[in-house]
């Protein structure tokens, strides 16, 4: 048996070496596999950590990846915060998409961008009651949300899959599963750099984090709500001595975080794709759970956190563009980045104690 | 302690740049650079398999002549777009992109990139520096309906569906009329599975057919598990995409392989001699290239597990597609709510094969949606 017993006092030493312990870990062991499997490893590494931030589109390549799971990430955080555990924010991503999209379709001839705002709130509106759903039975009947919110997701797959296939899919598309693209108003454009044009996919999109982290960081570190949010998280009993109101927080936070995964999802798709799609998440909801936790959950954790997944995912790609390194081996590397970065994290605050298992 | 941990920090951190900026890239005269985008990994031993066959043989057709660049499991989405732009960025001068949901990125991209080619598989949609190819894989889907009628005991042959769009329910009607044309009683029944490629929900509607007497297989999904659960069950069935017969050696009758070698070399040669167009006319369905068995895009499998009448019948229809006698979808067509389609000494051209969106006669039930 292993129990991890929490450290009295968490040194301040530590807080700085552990990432970088995680760090030359992590290059070790990847070091290693890269030779074993026969690809240079110092090559491989520079694609992974360095080439995606090589060229100046490259960057904003970079930024446009993590945006949804900065934003994911964001309203997870305010759940998790509160041991709340919302696993489904890809089936809210994805209703967040759906009916802003339905909006957007429904205005074929639109072409002001105020319209953006409508959209935008309609996917707050529909990933908040996907959310809704675990957040009713949870209060009313204690029934397990990490459950209700994850089988959400796949209700909520299903449920584009017919939409784009049924009710709006576009009658030009041959039958494939397509709807009409947006109007001109429902659409996020690219951000023009004067003398450079435009910077890969760069878009507006990206505002609403540089607005998001500091609004999140306020809300969380000096207001009231967010003072409930971590006592209700970090000392229950507290939290029910205060007299505050447990399953009014679970509601709020389980809102909150599903309507920023819809804002999320009207964003990338606005943003991105322009239309929808059979997919239109491509697992940014469960990345974004990961995304949360290696941000130590905290804003701007989060967003450093979601620029370094993004940065690996991109690297990814890059060392399969130029060295053929198939993605399952990027993978692992990733993995093995993750687990490291984690236990480092999990070390700093507990000891580890063997002891003999019971039965 | 801080201090003593920057300097690690610094020290660890000066050490790896060096190390990174050291690498020196060497690089070889000037090959053409040529850029592969997959939906899924060539281990899906079928669509992307296919795909990397083609992109073998375009290897050692040209060997040092072309520098090949793949990148794998790109979902149809932003990621795709990012991906294209990146590999024309990296110089590739042109860029297959093999997947249909891959349509809109490509061109996005090729719109920011004019100087690049672009070919688009199964799309279509093209632009100046798209061009768009596809494969008439129906054909083959005739030849496996004649088989099929001949082999059948029960009468009963059990179809797996990707999803109902045009691309799969003409091959569905395509095998219709090769089964009605040797066996007037066999009825083909039809599973949507919804996906393009999940081995476990593919297997599970195979067994289904299975279990409600169906003793021949046909899908449009693209892993072997249909074939190998056939195999298991002592029912028959066909490849899809490439030669299955390693998974199901009792069991495949003949598979359709998609050969795309062919066809990536053609487009890369002309690139290489500066002719490489995207067809003549921009808006006709579905692009410049639609090859099937005579251009041999499709190639048939050898067949196998039958009886030699059995082959000689399909190779008859084989032939027949190869010369032209055989024109699949020509009229009398009639659906099978008993509507014609089409009158005796007509055929369906190309554009209303895309539109197809009906059952044949021989095909039980209506399309969904």
């Amino acid at each position: 048996m292993i129990t991890f017993i929490p450290r009295d006092k968490v040194s301040k030493n530590w807080i700085i070496i552990a990432p970088i312990l995680s760090i030359f870990f992590t290059i070790f062991f990847g070091l290693l596999i890269f030779t074993f499997l026969g690809y240079n490893p110092l090559e491989t590494l520079y694609q992974i950590f360095v080439s995606p931030f090589s060229r100046i589109d490259r960057i904003s390549d970079i930024l446009v990846k993590a945006c949804p799971l900065i934003i994911i990430g964001t309203g997870l955080m305010l759940c998790f915060k509160s041991n709340v555990w919302n696993i489904g924010a890809e089936g809210q991503f994805i209703m967040g998409a759906l009916l802003a999209g339905f909006i957007a379709l429904s205005f074929p001839n639109i072409e002001t961008k105020f319209f953006l705002l409508i959209t935008i709130l309609a996917g707050f509106v529909g990933g908040a009651l996907w959310a809704f759903i675990p957040a009713i039975l949870k209060t009313k009947l204690n029934v397990n949300e990490i459950l209700v919110s994850l089988m959400l997701v796949y209700v909520a797959m299903l449920f584009i899959d017919f939409i784009v296939r049924g009710p709006l899919r576009d009658p030009m598309s041959f039958g494939f599963p397509l709807s009409k693209p947006y109007p001109e108003g429902a659409l996020i454009n690219k951000i023009p750099f004067p003398g450079i044009g435009f910077l890969g996919q760069l878009h507006y999109g990206i505002l609403f984090v540089f607005l998001l982290v500091p609004v999140s960081w306020i809300f969380v570190n000096k207001t009231l709500g967010g003072f409930k949010i971590n006592v209700l998280g970090s000392a229950p009993q507290a939290a029910k001595f205060a007299g505050f109101k447990r399953n009014s927080i679970t509601i709020t936070v389980l809102l909150l975080s599903g309507g920023l995964a819809g804002v999320a999802g009207v964003i990338e798709v606005s943003a991105n794709i322009g239309q929808l799609q059979p997919e239109v998440s491509f697992d940014y909801g469960f990345t974004a759970i990961i995304v949360a936790f290696l941000g130590r959950l905290s804003p701007v954790g989060i967003l450093f956190a979601g620029i370094i997944i993004a940065t690996v995912k991109l690297g990814a790609d890059n060392a399969q563009m130029t060295m053929g390194i198939p993605k399952v081996v990027t993978g692992l590397f990733e993995g093995i980045l993750l687990f490291f970065l984690l236990t480092g994290e999990t070390l700093q605050k507990y000891k580890i104690k063997w002891s003999e298992g019971k039965k | 302690m801080i201090k003593f941990s920057m300097r690690i920090f610094s020290l660890i951190a000066i050490s790896i740049s060096v190390l990174f900026f050291g690498i020196s890239s060497a690089f070889a005269e000037n090959p053409t650079k040529v850029g592969f985008v997959y939906l899924t990994t060539p281990g899906d031993h079928g669509w992307t398999y296919a795909h990397e066959l083609g992109k073998k043989m375009v290897e050692k057709r040209f060997g040092k002549d072309v520098k090949v660049s793949v990148v794998e499991n790109v979902p149809e989405g932003p990621d795709a777009t990012r991906v294209i732009r990146e590999l024309a960025k990296q110089g590739n001068e042109i860029i297959f992109t093999t997947s249909f949901g891959y349509m809109e990125p490509t061109l996005k991209v090729a719109k920011e990139f004019p100087n690049v080619k672009f070919e688009h598989i199964t799309g279509y949609k093209r632009s100046k520096n798209v061009a768009t190819g596809n494969i008439r894989f129906y054909e083959g889907r005739y030849i496996q309906g004649v088989v099929a009628g001949l082999m059948t005991k029960t009468n009963k042959i059990g179809y797996i569906g990707a999803y109902p769009i045009a691309e799969v329910i003409m091959g569905i009607n395509a095998f219709a009329q090769g089964l009605k044309s040797v066996n007037k009683d066999a009825s083909i029944s039809v599973i949507w599975a919804n996906t393009w490629y999940d081995p476990v929900k593919e297997a599970d509607a195979a067994k289904v057919h299975i279990a409600e007497g169906a003793d021949v297989l046909a899908q449009h999904t693209d892993s072997p598990a249909m074939l190998q659960i056939a195999e298991k069950n002592g029912a028959m069935g066909f490849g899809q995409s490439t030669d299955m017969s390693a998974f199901a050696p009792k069991a495949q009758l003949f598979a359709s392989i998609n050969n795309w070698g062919p066809y990536y070399i053609k487009k890369i040669e002309e690139l290489r001699n500066g002719k490489w167009n995207t067809g003549d006319s921009p808006n006709h369905w579905p692009g410049n290239v639609w090859g099937g068995i005579k251009s041999d895009m499709l190639v048939i499998s050898k067949f196998q597990n039958m009886p030699a009448n059995v082959a000689q019948k399909a190779q008859e229809a084989l032939d027949g597609i190869k010369t032209g006698k055989i024109n699949i979808f020509a009229g009398p067509l009639i659906d099978n709510t008993g509507k014609e389609i089409i009158p005796a000494g007509k055929a369906l051209d190309d554009g209303a094969l895309w539109g197809m969106n009906y059952y044949l006669q021989g095909v039980n039930g209506k399309v969904p949606g």
